[in-house]
């Protein structure tokens, strides 16, 4: 045969500038600086507080000028989604600085308009930040278990139920260590120890249906959390109710980092927090490394995307996915230290409160990597932070509309988003020989 | 290293897939196993490599009996496969493909050792000519260098012994040849290369020695000498023809007229440029191009999938545009689609449910709100029985069957009903020569009934077997109609480009 023929060959040059980014940046500009840059009166000032009275180094409370300072933010975010427009016109490409230096100016326009006028009362900005980073403790560990998980190709809707489940049994052993040798604070240390345990079972639990008996894993996780819900209900309201020493509010103290802590602004927030947060900072440094660089996170990728491909090089599928199911439910039990002993607070019902369903959010923003997990729960957790900051200072904003901002803030980050986000192409579907 | 399987049986359920299948396989040499889709060719290899388990039988290895716990055992044993569905893990590397399961490691951490692999890949890929980026990621790769992919990770294993399972379903003619080329290295380089296909022309290029399977049992050896009929007949079990057996047409009125037809898809590329022809009632026009100049555009058009962007298109005097897909199928309009199993039966519905996709809203199939079991059922039995679908029952599900079997379906529903028109998109595409027979015998008979038919295939000898006349496509238009007996060097040049009045 003599013909060789190709395809037709106009579709590469078809492609058509992108506005839909440039626009959104836009218009958040142009409500930034209607709302925030016109609203406060002229001679308003907002105040910022960037260090406490206990801070080893003092940085003064700067006072700025509200109109002029949230005008000149979002200004300067307009003029940054027309240079979103001017790059998309030429089909250049922007770096990953854009949506975050614009996502800055916004947040600064809109925490000088929320503390315009108060002259008594200052922005605190470690405080926002510190309890940006506390917020976002649960939503980390609850996004690196959903990683972990769905890499090896099981979804795991149970982490709800495995905070919950942590959260619990960390407060039991808490307690009960607690009352027998006397010591809060060898109760609080192995109280974190215990949580993880709690998630284990509830990991193994769902890999026996998941991986052995191929139940449909979204149902399966569904049950497991409102089984974990019921349980835990019925022994705060037997067990602990008849034991109240199995339920004390016992905590984690801090442990300051020397020299790290006195870092300004940064140092407070990073540095000195409690054990739970140091290991946070390490099982995200270290999954990453491990999922990205190592024999285990390349075999467990290989599973979550062609079990069968890595079946056929020797690697055992169903093995991999039970360990990793136990070890994401481990991380996620452990992130549910955080509601009792990290926070010092007993048990509650339902404290985790849909945590773990915000961390499948971050999973999902974070493309299932745990660096991008921690950016993307650190952004909730900043969203959750920025709601109690406006509640301390009294915004005008109704507290029912705060409430919903973190929420808010995830549907639109995910769903803008979620296009571009490739979940492992195996996950949900049990591998059957 | 030699090889040799004595006796394996391998059943499933009441199905028995292997039946003492004895094999020998020298090192150096390109042993074939030839057989139909469903012969159990594929069994075989998985028992060998380690996936199934033999009910009965032994493997042995330079005359030592060996038991394979799984693919890890057969690959450390030094057998290789390529499988026909590729086992590469699509969002990584090729070096990091290669390494799977083997993984170097390096420093004190034990992280991947990135850096051997490459080396590995580039020498492979530099002993055989591969050209192949270590650094490439699987998805961005064309299927010709996938396959060499999966080549260099079975190399990389030392594989004394490499299995190719159908490694040209997914091939071009071109890439074909080249592959061919690839075995004769690998097999004067010492291997013992195991090449399963139904394809003979493949077997009488490279085979050193040749096993007929046929359900299940070892029918025989062949020569690489025997001719391709003979080969054909001990792979189907009775006398197969080559050719296509058909009386010459007697075309009636033009049938079907598409005139000036332009379709425009949704990257504002032109694939269909003002295209027309006619099919007359009792007449075969193949359309022949390389795949991607607009064929598939044209079938979906006179469908109705796509809305064409100018042109008519009407059959039998009726305007078919704008028409709904169901009033197209009702008004007499057969369709095979191309890809049979995205859009030609649904994998996870039973035969029977399958086969009346098109009628299920009119009786018998249905009255009222409800189906009924019986009539579909009874439909079923027929067709299953007309169409020659080998399968155990008609409620197994179409996914189940082998790729012939699928076809024999989508014709058996399509055929069913009174046709004025029909249109097959590569109607043979990945079947057996029994099939193939089939398939064809059943398109000349509605030619035969009288039907307009039109045929997209890109295999050349197809549509020269088939066609009354040949439309040749190139990049959305056609480069011309021409009889049937046009000779192929013509029908190939215009297959690029070339008009008629520009090659006579």
């Amino acid at each position: 045969m003599t013909a060789v023929a190709t395809a037709p060959v106009s579709a590469a040059s078809v492609l058509k500038p992108n506005y839909r980014n440039a626009i959104i940046y836009g218009v958040i500009a142009l409500i930034s600086l209607v709302a925030f840059g016109l609203t406060p009166h002229a001679s308003a000032s907002t105040r910022f507080a960037f260090a406490r009275p206990t801070d080893f180094v003092q940085i003064p409370t700067v006072t700025v000028p509200s109109m002029a300072t949230a005008l000149t933010m979002s200004i300067l975010a307009l003029g940054l989604a027309g240079y979103a427009a001017w790059a998309a016109s030429g089909l250049r490409k922007v770096g990953a600085w854009l949506p975050i230096v614009f996502g800055v100016l916004v947040v600064i326009a809109m925490l000088t308009w929320a503390g315009a006028g108060k002259e008594n009362t200052s922005m605190q900005v470690t405080g926002l930040l510190t309890g940006a980073l506390v917020a976002s403790i649960p939503l980390v560990f609850g996004a690196l278990s959903g990683t972990v998980c769905e890499r090896s190709g099981v979804v795991n809707i149970a982490i709800e139920g495995q905070l919950l489940g942590g959260a619990f049994l960390a407060a039991v052993v808490a307690g009960g260590i607690a009352d027998a040798s006397g010591s809060r604070t060898l109760g609080a240390y192995m109280g974190l120890i215990a949580a993880p345990l709690a998630g284990a079972l509830i990991g193994a639990v769902l890999a026996l249906f998941a991986v052995r008996y191929w139940v449909d894993q979204i149902v399966v996780g569904v049950v497991l959390n409102v089984l974990v819900v019921g349980i835990t209900n019925f022994l705060f309201g037997t067990l602990m109710r008849d034991n109240p020493q199995l339920n004390q509010a016992i905590g984690l103290s801090a442990l300051p980092i020397p020299l790290l802590g006195d870092i300004p602004v940064l140092g407070p927030v990073l540095f000195r927090q409690n054990a739970l947060v140091y290991l946070m900072y390490i099982v995200v440094i270290v999954l990453h490394i491990m999922l990205f660089k190592s024999r285990w996170g390349l075999r467990v990728r290989a599973v979550g995307e062609h079990p069968k491909a890595a079946d056929t090089v020797g690697i055992k599928v169903n093995r991999t996915r039970v360990r990793n199911t136990i070890l994401g439910g481990a991380i996620a039990g452990l992130g549910g230290a955080f509601f009792t002993v990290a926070a010092g607070l007993a048990f509650g019902k339902e404290m985790s409160a849909g945590k773990g369903f915000i961390a499948l959010a971050a999973m999902i923003l974070g493309r299932w990597s745990p660096k991008g997990a921690l950016a993307a729960a650190v952004l909730f957790g900043f969203a959750d932070s920025l709601r109690e900051q406006f509640g301390i200072i009294g915004s005008s904003i109704p507290s029912e509309f705060l409430t919903m901002f973190p929420y808010i803030a995830t549907i639109f980050a995910v769903a803008g988003l979620v296009g571009h986000a490739r979940p492992p192409a195996a996950e949900g579907t049990p591998y059957k020989k | 290293m030699k090889l040799e399987l004595r006796g394996i049986t391998k059943r499933f359920g009441d199905f028995t897939a292997n039946d003492r299948i004895d094999l020998l396989v020298e090192s150096g040499t390109v042993h074939a196993l030839l057989g139909e889709n469903g012969a159990g060719k594929s069994t075989l290899m998985n028992v060998l490599f380690g996936l199934y388990d033999a009910d009965e039988g032994e493997i042995l290895l330079d005359d030592e009996q060996v038991n394979f716990d799984g693919p890890g055992d057969a690959m450390a044993a030094g057998i290789g496969m390529v499988h026909q569905h590729f086992m590469l893990v699509h969002p990584f590397t090729v070096a990091e493909n290669v390494m799977l399961g083997h993984e170097g490691v390096k420093g004190p951490a034990k992280l991947l050792d990135l850096e051997a692999a490459r080396a590995t890949v580039r020498e492979i890929s530099d002993r055989f000519g591969f050209n192949i980026n270590p650094d490439a990621v699987i998805e961005d790769l064309p299927v010709g260098a996938q396959q060499r992919v999966e080549i260099i990770k079975a190399l990389s294993r030392e594989a004394k012994v490499l299995i190719l399972d159908e490694p040209t379903a997914v091939l071009t003619p071109q890439e074909t040849d080249e592959l061919l080329d690839i075995v004769r290295q690998l097999r004067d380089s010492g291997t013992a290369v195991v090449l399963i296909t139904h394809k003979l022309r493949e077997v009488q290029a490279v085979a050193d020695t040749i096993t007929v399977i046929r359900r299940g049992k070892v029918v025989g050896t062949a020569e690489p000498t025997a001719s391709q009929e003979e080969l054909a007949s001990l792979m189907v079990g009775r006398a197969v023809s080559m050719t296509v057996k058909k009386k010459k047409a007697k075309p009636g009125a033009p049938m079907l007229s598409v005139r000036d037809l332009t379709v425009i898809d949704e990257f504002d590329v032109v694939q269909v440029d003002g295209v027309s022809f006619d099919v007359h009632a009792g007449e075969i026009l193949a359309v022949a191009g390389v795949q991607g100049n607009g064929q598939t555009e044209v079938t979906e058009a006179l469908l109705g999938l796509v809305t064409p962007a100018a042109g008519t298109i009407s059959l039998d005097g009726e305007q078919l545009l704008g028409k709904r897909i169901r009033d197209v199928l009702m008004s007499g309009v057969g369709f095979v689609p191309e890809d049979r199993t995205e859009d030609g039966v649904v994998a996870d519905f039973t035969i029977a449910n399958n086969m009346i996709l098109d009628q299920f809203h009119n009786e018998p199939f249905s009255k009222g709100l409800a189906l009924n079991p019986k009539a579909i059922a009874d439909a079923a039995e027929e067709h299953v029985k007309q169409f020659d679908v080998r399968t155990t029952s008609i409620y197994a599900t179409a996914g189940s069957l082998s790729g012939g079997n699928q076809q024999k379906v989508v014709l058996a529903r399509e055929l069913s009903r009174q046709l004025k028109l029909l249109v097959a998109s590569q109607p043979t595409r990945g079947l057996d020569v029994g099939s193939i027979e089939f398939v064809h015998q059943r398109i000349v008979a509605e030619r035969d009934a009288g039907a307009a038919v039109l045929i997209v295939s890109s295999e050349l000898d197809e549509v020269v077997a088939l066609a009354d006349r040949i439309a040749v496509m190139y990049h959305g238009r056609i480069v011309g109609i021409v009889p049937a007996d046009t000779d192929r060097d013509t029908l190939g040049l215009m297959m690029a480009g070339a008009t008629e009045e520009a090659n006579a």
